[in-house]
């Protein structure tokens, strides 16, 4: 067996591209006669649209077309990707979501017109000269305003400014209810999981390009899922055919959920290349990306944990409002609810669930997916509000989460809110955080703390999430409008090297390296023998991309189902050159042989004997070896975690310094251990950053505060400690080939309760008076709450 | 519109620009130099330092008009004369320094002129010092592992502060 399979930490390929500049973004690419694009933004939250005069713009220099919210009247829209139904049985409120504003405009960045110039600069300059009357309306962007403020509607037509009210599960909540009225302690804690801006640091770019000979189009794009685009836009937006249309994703500078959906200046970029029969690029700037990305989280939420007074639960329930903004993005609809609610029994046996989510129109930007997605927001409401519900018990932290924990011979699990967990070993993440943390020392390193003037908190945490959202056939009951399987084709060359076309699309989580391990490690071949094609619709199956944690568990098992076929086939070739039967033929280590012989043949002479057949009994056996798989996966996978983190508060200025963080996952097998604990450390950092720093924020007429990064706190390196990782306490997932549960949003659902528990814990020690703080507990938050 | 010639890694070149065209700009677009990426609009980002007469500089915060003459240094002159990633860069893929590549130039960029001026940085220094540059990915962890990496000392006995 060659280096370099299943378990090695093999250093990644891509990175030689990258740290020499050779890396290629969309931005990086300029098609010979080029054009630019740039948008006019609405600079108020709610508007209606009197006019828009292009005139002068169309007359600028440089200029070569114009656009505006009218030229797309008759064209679709962006759809969502999942339908939701009400409590009361009404489908979901969906308005249209235009490739430019017309009649109105609904937050501030929404792009109601665009010009396209010889240069960029002069596509700015033109913008400038667009004469638009839009008449500012009351805008409203908190939740509670816009449900309660029937006056003022994001969308004319819907009169609460409510897309739906979602409960979960239905059937189980007069008996939730019921268990809460009865139960001997309840705890109820009311919290908000803060708004934040995804900011991967590429911003996303789009160039259309149309060939007026053959009617082909192709969009190069900053995407996380190029086939979800192309389907789009083909069926709903543009109604360009399928097969004329290419969308390609090369490099990409991270995503975080924000690069997963359609996004209107995709398809503006297409309309324009065909309009003028040349490539039209359009490139957003940091403002941009903070205007009219997809923003994240923003719930508001009130829980009820009902518990005997021996910490035994009974009951959770959670009543939230979900933000979806102005506009639906394709995943905003399922992300509060079956990504949201179905978690919430997190890793514990309490017999009654109930979730209900309300999700709210306002004029802000769009909310979607963001790293975790949903699971974020059920696993710190959770976590949160068993720590309150220790604390009044008089319990410890650790010892409230071991008594209610799922045990390990109880699985499959059927949770209370309607998930079958397939494996995991919650107590034992538990015992190997208490030593990797050291969390018996903790008493000594905060007494070292105070005598230098600090609190010093303890905070830990459990989390469960589900990844590699499936199967099919239950999604698409629950309203998915989109299948979740993956795809890969597995190409063995004549001279033995192989070509694997994936579904998935890396934007910073190594696939080029890790696929071909999996590949390697079955064929018994060079993992450097094995490239990894991505990103291109032209030459890719038919694949669902990556978000979710899913690459891996979803794509990695199309790849493993993919190569199994290849060494069936393959096995026929040699038992063929072998003359024997199929049956009589082992495989191991690249090496077909006749059982019970030294009779042998190697893979690479198989190959190349696939492509020139000219002995082959050819009504038995095909030529060539080229397989594809489609697999589409059993249930979910469960990843599950123990975190801890010791935080120093200074009373004097309210400010939090993370002393240390360590994270304890079970992903199941990994395949990689060295690009799992960047993922993780990567995770990690978004949850501290949500946790202390960052927070998008609208003021009441709807203008975003926290436009820039010189306004919105992104963690930079001396914001974080060294960031402890250990992903050893492994379960398998019981129902893929390769056993992974998916790594990439761990570190971002466990870290912020861990955080906030830390610091709670802190002032609590310290002698204050507080139950909780919201994200971002920022040093005035803190203060103010030492000295309320 | 001016015309301005640099020394960029090592070679002679010229290009026209014009007054309001930025260094990031004209690498980009004029000199086909992809490697230094722009990912914001505030010079908070850092992902298009340059060495710029052997300093690091944001190129999005200077004129490309005021730099006749210059020398300056991009990411894709980094690499040893035989074309094998230098000890920064080898250090970076060794340590998992990077995950989507976007900052990474500028990280590299700037943990050179780091090495340069303070060729031992602690830890503490290392952190510290990358106040300019933004990663999205990574955590920071494996950037610092690589630059303490790249500057001789053990990574592993990096403890919590």
């Amino acid at each position: 067996m060659p280096d370099g399979g299943i378990g090695a930490p093999t250093k990644r390929r891509e990175d030689t591209r990258f740290l020499t500049g050779r890396g290629k973004y969309t931005d990086d690419f300029t098609p010979q006669n080029t054009s630019y694009c740039a948008f006019a933004r609405s600079q108020v939250a709610n508007g209606k649209i009197n006019s828009v005069d292009m005139s002068a713009a169309a007359e600028m220099p440089g200029v070569l077309a114009t656009f505006t919210g009218e030229d797309f009247v008759e064209t679709g829209g962006n759809p969502a990707g999942w339908a939701i139904v009400s409590r009361d049985g009404e489908p979901m409120k969906e308005p249209k979501r235009p490739v430019l504003a017309h009649g109105k405009v609904r937050h501030v960045g929404d792009a109601y017109a665009a010009v396209v110039a010889e240069t960029l600069e002069q596509a700015l300059d033109a913008v400038e000269a667009i004469e638009a009357d839009i008449e500012e309306l009351d805008a409203v962007t908190d939740m509670a305003s816009a449900v309660a403020n029937a006056g003022s509607l994001v969308h004319d037509e819907i009169e609460t400014n409510t897309c739906f009210d979602w409960g979960w599960i239905e059937d189980n909540r007069a008996a939730t209810d019921d268990a809460i009225k009865a139960a001997p302690h309840v705890t109820t804690l009311e919290l908000v999981n803060n708004r934040l801006v995804p900011n991967a640091l590429e911003p996303r770019a789009s160039i259309g390009e149309y060939d007026p000979g053959t009617g082909d189009y192709k969009l190069t794009t900053t995407s996380q899922n190029p086939h979800l685009s192309r389907l789009l836009i083909a069926a709903f937006v543009l109604g360009i055919p399928e097969n004329k249309l290419t969308v390609y994703a090369p490099d990409v500078g991270g995503g975080f959920g924000s690069k997963i959906y359609h996004y209107s200046e995709e398809a503006l970029v297409l309309a324009a290349a065909k309009k003028l029969g040349r490539p039209v690029k359009w490139t957003a700037t940091r403002t941009e990306s903070f205007l009219a990305d997809a923003h994240g989280r923003d719930h508001v939420t009130k829980i009820e944990l009902a518990t005997e007074t021996d910490g035994t639960f009974i009951a959770f329930r959670t009543e939230t409002m979900a933000n979806v903004g102005a506009y639906l993005s394709n995943f905003a609809t399922v992300t509060p609810t079956f990504l949201h609610g179905t978690l919430m029994a997190g890793n514990y046996t309490v017999p009654n669930v109930y979730v209900n989510v309300k999700a709210v129109f306002t004029n802000t930007a769009p909310v979607d997916a963001y790293r975790g997605a949903g699971r974020p927001e059920a696993t710190y409401s959770l976590e949160r509000v068993i720590d309150k519900c220790a604390r009044e018990l008089g319990m410890d932290p650790v010892e409230i989460r071991r008594k209610n924990f799922i045990k390990k011979d109880q699985y499959p699990y059927a949770s209370a809110a309607g998930l079958e967990y397939d494996s995991g070993d919650y107590d034992a993440l538990m015992d190997g955080l208490e030593k990797t943390a050291d969390l018996a020392g903790f008493e000594t390193r905060r007494a070292e703390s105070a005598k230098n003037g600090k609190l010093r908190g303890l905070g830990i945490n459990a989390y469960i999430e589900a990844c590699g959202i499936a199967p099919s056939n239950l999604v698409g009951i629950l309203g998915a409008r989109v299948g979740l399987y993956d795809a890969a084709t597995v190409r063995v060359n004549p001279t033995g090297n192989i070509s694997v076309m994936v579904g998935a699309h890396s934007h910073g989580q190594g696939h080029e390296t890790a696929f071909p391990q999996i590949v390697a490690d079955m064929l018994g071949v060079d993992p450097l023998s094995v490239d990894i094609v991505h990103g291109d619709t032209s030459k890719i199956p038919f694949g669902m991309g990556t978000y979710g944690s899913r690459s891996l568990a979803v794509c990695g098992s199309a790849v493993f189902r993919a190569t199994e076929k290849i060494i069936l086939k393959a096995t026929a070739i040699a038992a063929h050159m072998l003359e024997d039967k199929p049956e009589n033929i082992e495989f191991k280590d690249g090496v077909f042989t006749i059982k019970g012989t030294n009779k042998n043949v190697g893979f690479g002479d198989v190959a190349l004997k696939a492509y020139i057949p000219h002995d082959y009994p050819i009504e038995d056996l095909e030529p060539g070896l080229e397989e594809t798989a489609f697999y589409d996966p059993a249930n979910f996978t469960y990843p599950s975690g123990a975190y801890a983190s010791e935080v120093e508060v200074d009373p004097e200025t309210g400010k939090v310094t993370i002393c240390s963080m360590v994270a304890l996952d079970d992903f199941g097998v990994v395949v990689n251990p060295m690009i799992v604990t960047g993922q993780v450390q990567g995770g990690l950092a978004q949850g501290i950053g949500q946790a202390l720093l960052e927070n998008s924020v609208y003021d009441e007429n709807g203008q975003l505060l926290s436009g820039s990064l010189m306004d919105y706190a992104m963690p930079r390196a001396d914001d974080l400690p060294n960031l402890v990782v250990d992903h050893s306490h492994a379960t398998r997932c019981t129902h893929n080939p390769i056993g992974s549960k998916g790594c990439g949003e761990a570190g971002a659902i466990g870290s912020p309760p861990t955080i906030v528990n830390a610091v709670v814990d802190a002032l609590v020690r310290g002698g204050h008076d507080v139950d909780h703080i919201d994200m971002p507990v920022s040093p005035s938050r803190v203060w103010a709450a030492m000295n309320k | 519109m001016p015309k301005i010639t640099m020394n960029i890694n090592g070679r002679e070149t010229s290009t026209e620009v014009e007054n309001r065209t930025l260094l990031s700009t004209a690498l980009r677009e004029n000199l086909h130099l992809t490697g230094t990426h722009i990912g914001c609009d505030t010079s908070q980002c850092g992902a298009c330092v340059v060495h710029v007469n052997g300093k690091a500089v944001k190129s999005c915060s200077v004129f490309a008009a005021e730099l006749d003459g210059a020398t300056v240094d991009t990411i894709e002159g980094q690499a040893n004369a035989d074309g094998s990633l230098n000890v920064i860069q080898q250090a970076f893929q060794d340590h998992h320094g990077l995950q989507c590549g976007f900052c990474t130039p500028g990280m590299v960029m700037s943990a050179a002129e780091l090495l340069k001026v303070n060729p031992k940085p602690s830890e503490a220094e290392i952190r510290d010092y990358l106040e300019g540059n933004i990663c999205r990915c990574t955590g920071y962890q494996g950037i610092v592992n690589a630059i303490m990496a790249a500057s001789g000392q053990d990574v592993p006995s990096i403890a919590a502060e």
